[in-house]
């Protein structure tokens, strides 16, 4: 046996993969519809941009729904990731980086050089006229984009994880929660000339629904306003606890939230690119908790400065909110959270840089009846729980040690316990009392195995 | 204390942890020629499939090791003297031990067939088979698997999944006749034929056909039939590892022979896991147990009296686990494969594939003896309890819900199993099933 066994594994080539024609043919129509959406972005005759930019709806969707039923409708239901890590797009590999670039290149132009895209706004005119009343801009081709993929990618959801009634009903929820609330609902309020309004976006992750400035501004905007105000601080200050105590965290984060429901969806099949590492755990606690501690302070100290008591607080409040906006809220949530999704996976931003999701993991770690039950000593150490797992979590950890896992990171996606070959994990919301108990059949050491 | 182990499976690394939780002070060396660091057997596959990487099926992060002061030596040991108390190493160094843990774990059982020897034919037991499969395989169209028993069906997986058309041979009349009782059996096999797997039953192994290369081209079956395969994978089971035991010249049978204590025939020599093989095993017990399951607890109760700590070794209620390409089965206490006389059997099954049996003994008040599941999930300290006090069936079945460990949303079985229950069992009334929620809180 020569000691170069293990990395020798590593540099067996991967078998080649024979894609079937039809495979062929739906990934060929998701090209052209790319291509149609390039001739858009460039095309300055209007009538002309509107017809590629259907086309390329067309094609990209029909083309990613069908190669989502040749891949995964045909085979029997269960859990089907052969050749995950071998593929160049969900392995690190070229594709997967032109991937990143791609989408990283496309949120710095969105938002940095929104012109480039002018002709691809122009083209959601007509659509933005009969939903909102009001010309497209921007944020509302990005809206479309983001709830197309949420869609699209949701339908792909469907198909993989059809064997399990959780992975359906969650999928069905973010997928409608996209739709309704973070699409259709706000460009209807603009419609009615409100203001247009997230209801599914709470402080501290939309900061500032809990500002002086949106509270004034909502307050002057008649009854929808005012009980648009009391929703953030219920949603806020007390849905919040409630829910995530008896929920978990995942009432949020992989049923309701915009960024999780992408996550969840086109998000998908980056999972297991995050990393599982004790580095990386560290990291992580250092950052999102320092991001919820900035936010929290921001706001008090906007609230302070309009309350008049402390003379020329803008003088620190505004440098802070601009620094915030730009290093959270556009580079860390929007180029690195979602644009790096093909090299880091696709929670980069829910788990370093989002304070709803500290603020949630700090509720869920400590007041909570949620927590991911182990089936006694039946763990086989296998480590497809912490594959699968996007928030980083080193799953088996716990589980081969018969304990129950309680992170304040977990999102209750329930991957783990789809992708268990045992039958060992399962989320579970139960009485806070023993919560923490390991089973009794494996004599847990006190070994420094987490630190 | 210098503990030195030899072999770094789920065996030798429990009993590693449980000595350095119990002895802070020793000195433990683990050895082992296969891998650099302990891995877990039972992902093997999941390797091969690529939905793992070889980092992934590590237990312990690679830290591990020196933090907790245990030495790992990746090298073979090829000779024991246990008066001198010395291990010698393939590279000449002399190891020098107060205790010795042997858990060397299992080799492939071949059973002598003519041309086992050629290219192309192995088992599935450690990493270097699994780099001699990888290496093997690739651009083959026909693979033959030998052996009807849980590395067969992992086998049968593996090559599927790289549309490697596959032909199982079971020797007996139905998939794991030994362990499985005949629905279940059914069940597994429906699930495997269902992808177009040749499985063929009361069919065994003539003889692997070679090319002029040494390489197999086909095998014979007892059928009488010659099938191609370029690939043959012997799953016919495992033979315990003897060779540094006998090396030693310890007392050996099928394993080396261990009293209850896990003791070896030479003073602070011990041996557990898969390579062991007890002298007196319990009434209804096997001698040799090759499981993870096992291994980790042979290596836990070793440790304990390796540190002065005499400790028999119980294995309590037996369980088990698997998963046969989607179809997870789970089994608590005892299911013969056949049916004793003085047990009762109760077996639900659904439409959609899944089954729930329950064996319980009349005499004595109808108690619960064991539970097999395919497709559903129970949850194992419910069971514990009910295994060990002997809980009546009626009781059970009434109670079932309380085991339930399906994902949340899933269908529940419950009111269909009392169902049935009633159905098979008309004399044994059930008592009603406790009502749970609101209302229910409310009454008190």
């Amino acid at each position: 046996m020569s000691p170069s066994i293990a990395s020798s594994i590593a540099l067996v080539p991967p078998p080649a993969q024979k894609i079937p024609l039809f495979q062929k043919v739906a990934l060929s129509a998701v090209a052209a519809g790319l291509l149609a959406l390039l001739a858009a972005a460039g095309d300055a005759e209007p009538g002309r941009a509107r017809l590629f930019m259907y086309a390329a709806l067309a094609l990209v969707s029909a083309g990613t729904l069908a190669w989502a039923a040749l891949v995964f409708g045909r085979r029997e239901p269960g859990v089907m990731q052969d050749n995950l890590w071998r593929r160049a797009s969900t392995s690190r590999g070229a594709v997967a980086w032109v991937t990143g670039l791609v989408l990283t290149g496309f949120y710095v132009v969105l938002y940095w050089f929104p012109d480039y895209l002018i002709n691809l706004i122009r083209t959601l005119d007509p659509f933005s006229h009969w939903l909102r009343h009001a010309p497209a801009d921007q944020w509302f081709l990005y809206g479309t984009f983001y709830t197309l993929a949420v869609l699209l990618m949701g339908g792909r959801a469907l198909w993989k994880y059809r064997h399990s009634r959780y992975h359906l009903i969650r999928t069905c929820s973010v997928m409608f929660f996209q739709l309704g609330f973070a699409f259709l609902l706000p460009g209807l309020l603009l419609a009615f000339h409100s203001h247009e309004f997230y209801f599914t976006y709470f402080w501290p992750l939309k900061y500032d629904y809990l500002f002086p400035g949106t509270v004034q501004d909502l307050l002057h905007n008649g009854g929808l306003g005012v009980f648009m105000v009391f929703w953030s601080a219920i949603m806020s200050l007390l849905a919040t606890p409630v829910l995530t105590y008896f929920f978990g965290k995942r009432w949020y984060c992989s049923w309701v939230c915009g960024c999780g429901g992408l996550a969840e969806t086109a998000g998908d099949p980056y999972r297991h690119l995050s990393d599982k590492s004790r580095g990386a755990w560290r990291w992580e606690v250092r950052i999102v908790y320092t991001v919820l501690g900035l936010i929290v302070l921001l706001t008090v100290l906007v609230w302070l400065g309009a309350s008049g008591r402390v003379p020329a607080m803008r003088f620190i409040t505004n440098p802070l909110a601009s620094f915030y906006g730009f290093a959270i809220g556009a580079v860390f949530s929007g180029v690195i959270g979602v644009g790096f999704y093909p090299l880091l996976g696709n929670r980069v931003w829910c788990r370093f840089g989002c304070p709803m999701a500290a603020y949630l993991g700090l509720l869920q770690k400590h007041f909570s009846r949620f927590r991911i039950s182990t089936n006694g000593g039946q763990c086989i150490s296998c480590g497809n729980c912490s594959n699968v797992c996007e928030m980083g979590i080193d799953v088996k950890q716990y589980a081969q040690r018969g304990e129950p896992i309680i992170r304040a990171s977990c999102v209750g996606c329930g991957m783990c316990a789809t992708a268990c070959p045992r039958g060992v994990l399962n989320l579970e919301n139960g009485p806070r009392e023993g919560r923490y108990q390991a089973s009794p059949f494996i004599h847990a050491d006190s070994l420094r195995i987490l630190s | 204390m210098h503990l030195l182990i030899i072999g770094n499976g789920i065996t030798g690394v429990t009993a590693a942890l449980t000595v350095r939780r119990l002895d802070p002070a020793a000195r433990i060396t683990l050895i082992s020629s296969e891998s650099a660091h302990h891995y877990s057997r039972p992902a093997l596959m999941y390797l091969y499939l690529g939905h793992l990487r070889h980092q992934d099926i590590k237990p312990h992060a690679d830290w591990f090791w020196a933090e907790n002061r245990l030495e790992l030596l990746h090298a073979e040991a090829t000779a024991l003297d246990t008066a001198a108390k010395t291990v010698r190493l393939a590279t000449g160094q002399t190891l020098t031990y107060d205790r010795l843990l042997l858990a060397t774990g299992s080799l492939t059982r071949y059973a002598g067939w003519p041309g086992q020897e050629l290219r192309g034919v192995q088992g599935l037991q450690g990493l270097p088979d699994l780099e001699k499969m990888e290496q093997a395989t690739p651009g083959i169209r026909h693979a033959v698997v030998v052996g009807g028993g849980l590395i067969g069906v992992e086998l049968a997986e593996m090559l599927h999944a790289r549309g490697i058309h596959v032909t199982f041979l079971v020797r007996e009349s139905r998939y794991w006749a030994s362990v499985l009782p005949p629905e279940e059996s059914a069940l597994v096999e429906a699930q495997i034929r269902r992808l177009d797997i040749d499985l063929r039953m009361n069919t065994g192994l003539v003889e692997v056909l070679g090319d002029a290369d040494g390489q197999a081209r086909a095998v014979l079956t007892t059928a009488g039939e010659e099938l191609p395969a370029q690939w043959v994978g012997i799953a016919t089971g495992v033979v315990p590892n003897l060779a540094l035991a006998q090396a030693g010249g310890l007392e050996t049978d099928q394993g080396i022979l261990v009293n209850r204590l896990l003791t070896t025939s030479a003073p602070d020599v011990y041996a557990a896991g898969d390579c062991a093989q007890h002298r007196a095993p319990e009434a209804g017990e096997v001698p040799v147990e090759q499981l993870w399951y096992t291994g980790r607890m042979q290596g836990e109760t070793v440790a304990h009296t390796i540190c002065g700590q005499p400790t028999p070794y119980r294995r309590g209620a037996w369980f088990n686990s698997a998963k046969f390409f989607n179809l997870e089965y789970q089994t608590y206490g005892r299911v013969p494969a056949a049916l004793p006389d003085a047990e009762k059997s109760f077996c639900w099954q659904h439409p959609g594939g899944q089954l729930l049996r329950i064996n319980f003994r009349p005499a004595g008040g109808n108690g619960v003896t064991g539970m097999n599941t395919l497709g559903i999930r129970q949850r194992q300290e419910v069971w514990e309890g009910w295994l060990r006090d002997k809980t009546p069936v009626q009781t059970v079945i009434s109670q079932l819900a309380a085991a339930n460990f399906d994902p949340e949303f899933f269908r529940r079985h419950e009111p269909a199993i009392r169902r049935e229950f009633g159905r098979q069992f008309p004399d044994l009334p059930l008592t009603p099933a406790p009502r749970r929620g609101l209302l229910a809180a409310l009454r008190g």
